[in-house]
C-alpha cells in the first residue's frame, strides 16, 4: 500500500434524557416546530440556563465505560458563532476541563486481531436547532426544538487507519452508548451523527494536511464518504496539487462530497468561561454509585457468551454488539434451551430478514418467545429443520405462534416408525433398478445413491417425513436386502 | 496598543454588526482610547494567579431531570419579526 | 397630612400611613402618577407609564388591605429599571433593539414585588443595555438630573435614581454592573444598595457582564433600602449564580449601634482625581460616624489602579457574548428588506444598537479573541482576584470600608462625549466591588456647589444587614437624605429639555 490514511472521529451522541440540559424543554423527537422551545431555548433576554443533572450521570457512565478519568470540577465555556440555529450567538460547550477524559475503547478486525483506539476526551454541550431550507422560497425555515438536546461530542485520536476500522469503531461506539442506555440509537433521527477528520501520508512521513467531513449519520455513509475522501486526496496529491484544510459535506445519495466555503474556516470562537454557569464538582462517590450501577457492557457481555453459551467469538461479538438484539438472543437462548441453534436462526435466517426489510430488531415481527418455541419444536423433533423455515415464515408473516401454524398448515413431522417404515419399504419396491444400483455399489456411491432413496421417501410424504428417521430406516431395510433378509 | 481600520473591520464582522465609513474612523479611535486603557493590565505582573471567572466560590447545583416546560409556541412567536408556519424564517441560507 | 406630602414620604413613612388607613392605595398611586405626567416630560425618567393596569394593582391591593390580607409592601408604587423583564409589559432596556419588545415572562425581582401587592408606576429609563456612566445612551433620550437639569444624573440607573431624587416614585430597582445603582444614587442625593454577588436572582433581568450584574434597591433611605431588599433577596434555583443562603430581616438589627465598628478608609481612594469638596464631604462623614462611636483605621487596596481596565476587559467581553442573542431572528428589531442572512444580521445590530454599545462589544470582541485572549481577558481574570484579595486581606481588620462613590459631582451633558475613558472613570470608586462581587451601597453626604455626592459603603460578603446598619445610623444623626430639589418648573421646560 502506497498510502496510509489516518483518521479521527468526532462523533456527537443525543444522551437520553427527558429535559433538555439546560431546560426543563422536553427531548421527544419529531414534534411539530417550535413546540419544545422555551423562552431559555430561543435565547430570550434575561434567561439563565440550569444543568440537567442526568446529563452528567449519562456522560459519567460512559467515561468509566472507557476507562477514562471522569473530571471532578468540569466548566462550561462558550463558542461564539453566528448562525440562526444557534439561538443565543453561542454554544454552551467545554473545552478545558471536559467532564471525560483520555480513555480507550478496543475493537476486532475481520482478521481477529484487536485494536486499541484512543479516546482523547468526551465533553458536554448543547445541541443547535434544525434548519430547513426546502420548504420556503428565498427563505430558511428554523426550528428550535433541537436547540439545547443535551450532546456528548466523543473525540477520538488519529488511531484509525481504514474506511473499516473506522466503522467497526463507530459500530462499537454504537453499541456501548446503546447498551448503557444512554442513547436511543436513532440514526435515522440524528441520534448519533459522526464527523471525520481524513489525511493521508507515505509510511514514515509525518501527518497529511486533514480535511473534516461533517454529519454522517450512518456506517455505510461514513464508510462511503472515507473512501470517497481517500482517494480525493490521492488523486489530489498523485495531480501535484495540495490537499486543502477544509469542512466537506458528504451527500450519501450521489456519493459526492463538497466543499463547505463557509466562513467557518475563518471563524474565530472567542471560546471563554460561561459567566452564567459555575464549575461542577463531582464526587468520588457519585462516581463509585454509578460504576456500581453501570449494565454490562459489550466487552463483558461478549466474553459471557463465548463462555456461558460456548459461542463463537465471531458470533459472540455480532450478538453482543447491540443491547436489543443480546436481550433477544438470550431470551430464545434460554427459553429453547439450545444457544447454538438459537444464535444460527438469529444470526442467519432472521437477521438477513430484518436487514432486507429495513427493520431493527424492536420491530421485529417474531417475538422471542415463539422463536424459542419453534426452536424446541425442532429439537422435540415435531418439524424438521427444513419445516421450520416454513413456520418461521409463517411467524414472520403474523400467521400466529409456532403451534398454531404447524397444525394449520399439517407441518407436523411424521415420525411414527410404523409410517415411516411402510412408506420406505414402498419406495424399495416401485424403484427396483436403483435397489439393484445400490446393491452393486461400493461406498462412496452407495451413501450418495442413499440420497436418493431419501428423496423419494420425502417426496411420498411430501415432505413431513422426519429425515434423519427416514435416513436410519433406509439403511437398515437396505442393508436387510444386501444381506438377503426379508425386509 | 492601536488598532488599524482593517482589524475593527474584521472585528466587527465577528460580531455581525455592520460599520459604515463615516463612523468606522471615529469608532476606530474610540476603541483605540478603551485600549490604552486596558492596556494598563499588561504591566502587572500576574505569572502564578489563578483567573477569576466567578465573583464567589461556590459551585453548580444540577437540576432533575424533568420536563417543566410547555409549548407556549404562540406566544413566543407572536413577538417574532418574521414566523410562519411554525417556524422562524430568514433569508436563506447558503451553505 | 395633607396630600401634598406624600411624596415626600419615605417607603416606610407610606407603608405606616397604609396600614393607619391615612390613605388608600389607590390615592397615593393617584398622586404619583399625577407627578410623572406633570414632571416626566422634564425629566424623562420614564420610558413607559403604567397608568391603567398601577390603578388596577393598586384597587386591587386596596381589597386586599381591607380583607385583612397583606404583607406591608401591599399598595406601595414602586417603579422597576427598564431592564427587567416585565410580563405583558414592554421591556426595552434602554435600547431600540427591544423597542417594542414586550416580555411573556416576569422577571424574578418583579415577580417578588408583585407577590407583595407593590404597584408598579412603570419602567424607568437607563443607559442602553446598561452600559453607561450619565444615562446619556438611552435611545429613549437622555434624564437630567433634578438637581440641575443641565446635568446627568449618572447611570446606567439614571432613570430609578432620578424619579426618586424627583419624587416621583418612593422607590425603583435598579441594577449594577460597574457602578449603575451607586453612581447615580450619589449624584442624584439618593440611597442605592448593590447586594452581594448571587444575593439577588438575575433571571429575568436583562444581562449586560453576567459575572458583575446585579439588581438592587434605590430609594431615599437606608431603611426603605433594607425593605425593598427584603423582598428583592432570596435564593432563586432558576439563577445558577442565586446564592442558597437564607436572606435575613435587613430592618431588623438597622438600628443596632456601631460603637466599636471598624471602618477601613483606603488610601488609594482619596489620591488625584479626587474632588476637593467632595473629599471634604467625605471626611465630614466619616467623622460623624466617629461621632457614633466607630474607629477609622487606614488601609490598604494596593491594586485598586487595575479596577478600571479589568473591568473594562470583563465587562465587554461577557457583553459581546450575552448580546449575540440579539440577531433579529426570534424577536427584538430586524432591518427591512434584508437581501441575505449576513445583511440581515449586521443591519439589524447595527440600525438596533447605539455607539457605546457597539463601542463595547467589538472591544469585548478583541479581549476575547485568538491571541488576545490571554493578554486581555486572562490577564484581566488575573487582576480581579488580586483585587478580590485586597478586599479579603482589607476585611481581616475592618468591618465595612468607606470612601466616596464617585470622583466628581454630576457633570454637564456632552462633557464627555469625545472620550470614552474619562466616562469610565466615574466608575473608579464603584467598580472594584462589582470584580470582587462584594456589596456596597451610596448614601448622599454632602452638596458640591448645589449638588449632591455621595459615600460608598463597602461590606464583606452577605454583609448587607451591616451596612445598612451603618447607613441608617448615618442617616439618624445627618439630613442629607431628607433633601430634594424642587420640582423644575414647567414653563423652564420648553427651552431646557434635550432632544
Amino acid at each position: 500500500m502506497e498510502w496510509e490514511t489516518v483518521i479521527g472521529l468526532e462523533v456527537h451522541v443525543q444522551l437520553a434524557t427527558k429535559s433538555k440540559i439546560f431546560s426543563g424543554s422536553s427531548v421527544a423527537f419529531g414534534s411539530k416546530p417550535n413546540t419544545q422551545a422555551s423562552a431559555l431555548d430561543l435565547g430570550m433576554p434575561g434567561t439563565l440556563p440550569t444543568p440537567n443533572e442526568e446529563a452528567f450521570r449519562q456522560a459519567i457512565m460512559f467515561g468509566l465505560s472507557i476507562n477514562a478519568d471522569i473530571e471532578k470540577c468540569s466548566i462550561f465555556e462558550r463558542k461564539n458563532y453566528f448562525y440562526p440555529d444557534l439561538p443565543k450567538g453561542y454554544q454552551t460547550t467545554q473545552l478545558e476541563k471536559p467532564i471525560v477524559g483520555s480513555g480507550n475503547i478496543d475493537i476486532e478486525l475481520s482478521d481477529g486481531t484487536r485494536k486499541t483506539i484512543r479516546i482523547h476526551h468526551a465533553h458536554l454541550e448543547e445541541d443547535a436547532g434544525k434548519s430547513l431550507h426546502e420548504e420556503f422560497q428565498e427563505m430558511t425555515g428554523i426550528d428550535l426544538n433541537r436547540a439545547g438536546t443535551p450532546l456528548i461530542e466523543i473525540v477520538s485520536e488519529p488511531d484509525l487507519s481504514s474506511a473499516e476500522e473506522a466503522t467497526l469503531f463507530a459500530k462499537k461506539l454504537y453499541s456501548i452508548v446503546t447498551s448503557l442506555g444512554i442513547c436511543d440509537g436513532e440514526m435515522a433521527q440524528g441520534s448519533m451523527r459522526f464527523d471525520v477528520n481524513i489525511s493521508i501520508r507515505k509510511p514514515g512521513e509525518t501527518l497529511g494536511t486533514r480535511t473534516e467531513t461533517k454529519n454522517l449519520n450512518s456506517f455505510k455513509f461514513m464508510e462511503d464518504a472515507i473512501d470517497m475522501e481517500v482517494q480525493r486526496q490521492i488523486d489530489l496529491i498523485e495531480d501535484g496539487k495540495k490537499v486543502v484544510q477544509e469542512t466537506r459535506l458528504f451527500n450519501g445519495d450521489t456519493k459526492k462530497s463538497k466543499s463547505l466555503r463557509s466562513k467557518e474556516e475563518a471563524n474565530d470562537y472567542r471560546y471563554f468561561p460561561c459567566p452564567d454557569l459555575l464549575p461542577v464538582i463531582i464526587e468520588d462517590e457519585y462516581i463509585e454509585e454509578i460504576r456500581r450501577t453501570l449494565p454490562e457492557l459489550p466487552e463483558a457481555k461478549r466474553k459471557r457468551f463465548t463462555e456461558q453459551y460456548s459461542l463463537s467469538n465471531y458470533d459472540a461479538n455480532i450478538l453482543s454488539s447491540d443491547q436489543l438484539l443480546s436481550q433477544y438472543f438470550e431470551v430464545v437462548a434460554k427459553k429453547s434451551g439450545d444457544a447454538k441453534i438459537a444464535a444460527n436462526w438469529i444470526l442467519g435466517e432472521l437477521l438477513a430478514r430484518l436487514n432486507s426489510t429495513g427493520l431493527t430488531i424492536t420491530l421485529c415481527p417474531i417475538k422471542s418467545e415463539d422463536l424459542a418455541e419453534m426452536i424446541c419444536r425442532i429439537l422435540d423433533n415435531t418439524i424438521s429443520g427444513k419445516m421450520a423455515k416454513e413456520v418461521f415464515d409463517g411467524m414472520w408473516k403474523g400467521d400466529g405462534n409456532p403451534d398454531t401454524i404447524i397444525s394449520s398448515r399439517g407441518l407436523k413431522q411424521v415420525s411414527d416408525s410404523g409410517v415411516i417404515e411402510s412408506l420406505v419399504i414402498d419406495i424399495i419396491k416401485t424403484n427396483p433398478n436403483q435397489v439393484d444400483d445400490y446393491l452393486r455399489a461400493e461406498e462412496p456411491r452407495r451413501s450418495k445413491m442413499l440420497g436418493y432413496f431419501v428423496g423419494q421417501v420425502m417426496k411420498a410424504s411430501k415432505g413431513q417425513a422426519n429425515p434423519k428417521q427416514v435416513n436410519e430406516v433406509l439403511r437398515r431395510k437396505l442393508n436387510k436386502l444386501i444381506n438377503n433378509i426379508e425386509l | 496598543m492601536t488598532i488599524n481600520h482593517i482589524e475593527i473591520m474584521k472585528l466587527a464582522e465577528l460580531a455581525r454588526i455592520q460599520l459604515n465609513d463615516e463612523t468606522i474612523k471615529e469608532t476606530t479611535k474610540s476603541i483605540t482610547d478603551v485600549l490604552c486603557l486596558i492596556d494598563q493590565l499588561g504591566a502587572e505582573k500576574t505569572n502564578d494567579i489563578q483567573p477569576m471567572a466567578h465573583p464567589t466560590d461556590a459551585f453548580q447545583r444540577l437540576r432533575a431531570d424533568e420536563v417543566t416546560e410547555s409549548d407556549q409556541r404562540q406566544t413566543f412567536q407572536d413577538l417574532a419579526p418574521l414566523a410562519e408556519n411554525g417556524l422562524y424564517l430568514v433569508p436563506k441560507v447558503i451553505d | 397630612m395633607s396630600s401634598q406630602d406624600i411624596h415626600e414620604k419615605t417607603i416606610a413613612e407610606i407603608i405606616f400611613a397604609l396600614n393607619a388607613k391615612e390613605f388608600s392605595s389607590v390615592e397615593i398611586t393617584q398622586h404619583f402618577l399625577d407627578r410623572i405626567k406633570k414632571l416626566n416630560g422634564i425629566y424623562n425618567c420614564f420610558i413607559t407609564v403604567c397608568e391603567e393596569s398601577a390603578l388596577k394593582q393598586a384597587k386591587i391591593a386596596d381589597q386586599k388591605r381591607m380583607a385583612g390580607e397583606f404583607s406591608d409592601f401591599c399598595g406601595v408604587p414602586i417603579a422597576h429599571k427598564d431592564i427587567f423583564c416585565t410580563k405583558g409589559l414592554r421591556t426595552t432596556c434602554g435600547s431600540k433593539m427591544l423597542d417594542n419588545f414586550i416580555p411573556p415572562y416576569d422577571a424574578t425581582v418583579v415577580e417578588k414585588f408583585s407577590f407583595e401587592g407593590a404597584v408598579v408606576l412603570g419602567k424607568t429609563n437607563m443607559d442602553e443595555f446598561a452600559m453607561g456612566s450619565s444615562n446619556e445612551t438611552s435611545y429613549f433620550g437622555a434624564v437630567k438630573n433634578p438637581w440641575d437639569i443641565r446635568t446627568v444624573p449618572g447611570g446606567s440607573s439614571g432613570g430609578s435614581a432620578a424619579a426618586i431624587a424627583a419624587q416621583i416614585t418612593p422607590g425603583a430597582t435598579g441594577t449594577d454592573t460597574g457602578g449603575s445603582i451607586r453612581q447615580p444614587a450619589a449624584l442624584c442625593g439618593i440611597s442605592g444598595l448593590k447586594p452581594t454577588y448571587g444575593r439577588v436572582s438575575r433571571w429575568g433581568m436583562i444581562a449586560f457582564a453576567s459575572s458583575l450584574d446585579q439588581a438592587g434597591p434605590m430609594a431615599k433611605t437606608a431603611e426603605d433600602c433594607a425593605l425593598m431588599l427584603k423582598i428583592m433577596a432570596g435564593y432563586d434555583s432558576k439563577d445558577s449564580t442565586s446564592a442558597n443562603l437564607i436572606s435575613p430581616d435587613y430592618t431588623e438589627k438597622i438600628s443596632s449601634s456601631i460603637n466599636g465598628l471598624k471602618i477601613g478608609v483606603p488610601k488609594e481612594y482619596f489620591q488625584d482625581g479626587l474632588n476637593f469638596e467632595t473629599e471634604k464631604s467625605v471626611l465630614d462623614a466619616l467623622s460623624q460616624l466617629e461621632k457614633q462611636g466607630a474607629i477609622l483605621v487606614p488601609i490598604n487596596l494596593p491594586h485598586s489602579h487595575l479596577a478600571v481596565p479589568a473591568y473594562y476587559v470583563i465587562a465587554p467581553a461577557e457583553a459581546s457574548s450575552n448580546l449575540s442573542r440579539f440577531d433579529g431572528v426570534r424577536y427584538g428589531h430586524r432591518c427591512e428588506n434584508p437581501k441575505d442572512l449576513n445583511d440581515m444580521y449586521t443591519r439589524s445590530r447595527a440600525e438596533g444598537f447605539g455607539d457605546e454599545v457597539k463601542r463595547r462589544i467589538l472591544v469585548g470582541t478583541y479581549c476575547l479573541s485568538a491571541g488576545y485572549y490571554d493578554a486581555y481577558y486572562r490577564k484581566a481574570q488575573q487582576a480581579r482576584r488580586l483585587i478580590k484579595q485586597d478586599f479579603v486581606s482589607a476585611f481581616n481588620e475592618v468591618d465595612v470600608i468607606i470612601g466616596p462613590t464617585c470622583p466628581n459631582p454630576a457633570f454637564e451633558f456632552g462633557a464627555k462625549k469625545d472620550d470614552p475613558v474619562d466616562m469610565y472613570l466615574e466608575d473608579i470608586f464603584t467598580i472594584a466591588t462589582n470584580l470582587a462581587g462584594l456589596p456596597g451601597m451610596s448614601i448622599p453626604c454632602g452638596l458640591v456647589d448645589k449638588k449632591p455626592v455621595g459615600i460608598q459603603i463597602i461590606g464583606n460578603y452577605f454583609r448587607e444587614a451591616l451596612i445598612l446598619n451603618v447607613a441608617h445610623q448615618y442617616q439618624t444623626i445627618t439630613d442629607w437624605h431628607q433633601n430634594y430639589p424642587k420640582d423644575e418648573k414647567i414653563e423652564s421646560t420648553s427651552k431646557m429639555r434635550l432632544e
